[in-house]
């Protein structure tokens, strides 16, 4: 007979942490200084203890009922949230130059994009080139000549970020449209606080909380009239769409009414209001979660039943504030990223903070040759795609789809662009039936807000390719997700979280 | 309050009352089987008879046998009215108006249904249907529970009101009907005392009434005094009137309610006429059937009140 392990140390000295940065273990059998205390914490635990609160954070969340919907061809369902429970843990220090990084990038991008829909400024001075603008896909003329509160067209950013080899965070993209996942962020660290609360009390963890309501206080920044408690409504597209949980969790956190197109009507005043059990009544900021297109038959798509008839009309009149505006999703073009570094120095005049990932744009004829020649190195994105999808991961290719992509860049070059592969950091996860720590992948995304004031999370939400050497980390594609922990490593650390 | 919103609030409370009294109903029926005389035909078909679900019943399965029945009225995906369906009601409804109810409903109310579909083979047997029946109408309690502790008296608990009082009012009107047809069906050598008792005594049972009818009455299991009592009581939660007092005031409360509540009371009156309870028979089942018809036409009452226009 085996003799049953009491701590799961063994299976910890054995974790190799490989070619990348590990979030957690710097060489085998050490962890990084932020790590110290909850590496020996995990090594205590025997693996029964492992399984028990793996199955612990498995109930909390069907007993939440934190799910996402996935669309198959036989119908939606509503799966569970997949979670790992080993955090993911950043000091503070470096969050607290990665914190303005974000806020500079998203103020940069959001002069970027009112320049764009009044002056052309930038495109007038060369910095940008003309057919950047001309074809872009998310670029709105209808939305020319409009003034949003603050100049702020994008009030809510999701912004990925990874962690190369050398320890560094890049952007990887910014979502300026309806970016999601922040609800799943303090929702991880509500699963956490039942899992492991011995370790809070241990660590100083910076607390998550108050996303919710400096959202509110941004949406209420924008409203048009000045009165003292504007209504305030989450727009969503209804019960199919995958992020559904995420629109009623934050008008619950926010005490926000929970809106659907059809609770909406536009009247000849121009001014939008939602249909209560006493008759209209106006609403002032509509934080919507639906696409551009689909907001209002009157302007975009004549078929959308998702939107409101008129309220881009209301918008225009200055009688609705829109969070984000639309059209703010012309910065979130992959081609336009290649820009930001430069869209910073011409809008701020400084440094960005935090840099890109380096990127090929196929519209150019040198860089798209050096594309097509090295497509078995690179990844090749279409510019305005989300989700993960219709990508080309070229060391994980076939010949087949590296010729189908061939086709496709040469087809539409302004449509892709190609980067390296990145050495994409990696955190031990509790894995297959015997939970043994073994390294994957992950990202980060932060969320960035912007109205009066800037602020970003304190972390984000920390995502992860569950499958071995994988870099796909979108839920939708078998991706989970980890807790962020911002631990301040220099002062007196015995302090509990308070909450 | 949104118009759509005051709706499905209005309907998680109509799931969830009909989610537990689907439970007490099987629960309190088995006792009542085990009682009858052996030679009364009285099947478990009746609780699909009690419903309205014969057509859907039907449809599915050709023999009414015990486990079909409950099979259908516990699991059956296809029956609207199921217990499984009426929780995943109930969760649908509050997971679209989770603005408006305390948030511990929501992880209740997914414990439930979850419970419910982890265990649901122990409902369909007979040795374990009791204890999973009883968890189920726990779980309904406990939700109501937090709801009354937590939910301010706004116009939201109004509509809950109103969803509760208007299942409850259709599930008690059923209930006697069903009693009622059950007694004149009897053989005229089964029609001695006892069956008459059995047969009421499982109605109050499955309405959880049996003890205060016996407090309030005074009186011994009988006809003539168990339909009164169900019908007129103004205190008992589960009596008609009772309810309706409680739909009409809930009505009171909402904004722009002249129109319904002039309706609703319009039933209030209808409930209050003279009938003969002494030997009820045909007259009094068809009083039963006119209430139930103007319960059902509540409903449409409050919706047009309220709730947003179909599209």
């Amino acid at each position: 007979m085996v003799p049953k392990e009491k701590t799961s140390s063994n299976a910890w000295n054995d974790y190799q942490p490989g070619d990348f940065y590990d979030e957690l273990i710097s060489s085998p059998g050490n962890a990084r200084k932020p790590a110290q205390k909850l590496y020996s914490y995990l090594k205590s635990l025997s693996p029964d203890d492992i399984a028990s609160r793996k199955q612990a954070a498995e109930s909390a969340i069907r007993e939440m009922g934190i799910s996402f919907t996935v669309y198959t061809d036989e119908g939606n369902i509503d799966r569970a949230w997949p979670f790992d429970i080993i955090p993911r843990i950043i000091t503070k220090k470096q969050w607290d130059k990665t914190d303005a990084g974000l806020k500079q990038r998203l103020q940069a991008l959001n002069m970027f994009i009112d320049d764009l829909y009044h002056d052309q400024k930038i495109i007038k001075d060369g910095i940008i080139p003309e057919y950047v603008l001309k074809q872009s896909a998310n670029y709105r003329p209808e939305c020319e000549g409009i003034s949003p509160a603050f100049g702020v067209w994008a009030h809510i950013c999701g912004t990925d970020l990874v962690r190369d080899k050398d320890g560094e965070f890049y952007v990887l993209e910014d979502n300026l449209r309806v970016p999601s996942g922040v609800s799943y962020m303090l929702e991880n660290r509500s699963i956490m606080k039942r899992v492991l609360p011995e370790v809070f009390e241990k660590i100083h963890i910076a607390p998550v909380g108050d996303y919710t309501s400096r959202l509110f206080e941004t949406l209420t920044s924008l409203s048009p009239r000045k009165i003292k408690k504007p209504v305030v409504a989450v727009l969503t597209p209804g019960i199919f769409n995958s992020a559904y949980f995420e629109h009623a969790f934050l008008a619950q956190k926010m005490g926000a009414e929970l809106v659907e197109g059809s609770d909406l009507v536009v009247q000849d005043d121009d001014c939008v209001y939602m249909k209560t059990i006493g008759g209209l009544e106006r609403v002032d900021v509509i934080y919507r979660r639906i696409d551009d297109l689909f907001i209002d038959p009157e302007v975009f798509h004549k078929d959308s039943v998702l939107g409101v008839a008129g309220l881009i009309r209301a918008w225009r009149a200055g009688n609705v504030a829109l969070a984000n505006a639309p059209g703010a999703g012309v910065a979130d073009d992959k081609v336009v990223y290649a820009y930001v570094p430069q869209v910073i120095k011409y809008y701020l005049d400084q440094d960005p903070l935090i840099s890109n990932v380096e990127t090929y744009l196929c519209y150019d004829d040198k860089q798209r040759q050096h594309v097509l020649a090295n497509l078995d190195k690179l990844v090749v994105k279409p510019a305005n795609e989300s989700g993960g999808y219709g990508m080309l991961i070229g060391p994980h290719s076939t010949k087949k789809e590296r010729d189908t992509f061939a086709d496709l860049i040469k087809a539409n070059p302004r449509n892709y662009i190609a980067q390296p592969t990145l050495a994409l950091s990696t955190a031990p996860a509790f894995i297959g039936k015997n939970n043994v720590p073994e390294p994957r992948h992950l990202d980060l995304r932060p969320f960035v807000l912007q109205g009066k004031d800037s602020y970003a999370t304190t972390g984000g939400l920390t995502r992860v390719a569950m499958k071995k050497g994988s870099l796909v980390v979108n839920s939708s594609q078998g991706g989970g997700s980890k807790d962020t922990w911002i631990v301040d490593t220099s002062s007196s650390t015995n302090v509990s979280e308070g909450q | 309050m949104l118009s759509r919103v005051a709706e499905r609030v209005y309907w998680a409370a109509r799931y969830l009352e009909r989610a537990s009294s689907t439970a007490r109903l099987v629960s309190s029926y088995e006792n009542l089987l085990y009682d009858l005389p052996v030679d009364y035909k009285m099947s478990w078909y009746n609780l699909i008879v009690i419903n309205d679900l014969e057509e859907a019943f039907n449809e599915r399965y050709s023999n009414r046998t015990e486990r079909n029945v409950i099979k259908f009225l516990l699991a059956d995906e296809e029956n609207f009215s199921s217990l499984v369906n009426s929780l995943k009601a109930v969760k649908e409804n509050v997971r679209t108006t989770r603005d408006v109810v305390p948030e511990e409903a929501w992880e209740l109310i997914c414990e439930l249904s979850l419970f419910a579909k982890e265990n649901l083979e122990q409902g369909l047997k007979r040795r374990s249907r009791h204890e999973f029946l009883d968890e189920i109408m726990k779980g309904c309690l406990q939700i109501t529970g937090l709801l009354g502790a937590s939910m301010p008296r706004d116009a939201a608990w109004e509509f809950l009101q109103l969803g509760l009082n208007i299942e409850r009012a259709d599930m008690t009107t059923r209930y006697l009907e069903a009693g009622l047809t059950a007694i004149l069906a009897l053989e005229e050598d089964q029609k001695m005392v006892n069956a008459q008792q059995i047969i009421w005594g499982s109605v109050l049972r499955s309405l959880g009434a049996t003890q205060y009818y016996l407090r309030t009455t005074r009186t011994p299991v009988k006809g003539h005094e168990v339909l009164p009592y169900l019908l007129q009581d103004p205190h008992f939660p589960k009596s008609i009137a009772h309810c309706l007092r409680a739909i009409v005031s809930a009505c009171e409360k909402l904004p722009q309610s002249e129109q319904a509540v002039t309706k609703l009371k319009a039933v209030e009156r209808k409930l209050a006429t003279e009938v003969d309870y002494e030997n009820p028979g045909e007259v009094v089942l068809e009083h039963l059937n006119q209430l139930q018809i103007q319960l059902t036409g509540s409903h449409f009452v409050i919706s047009e009140a309220w709730f947003p226009a179909e599209v």
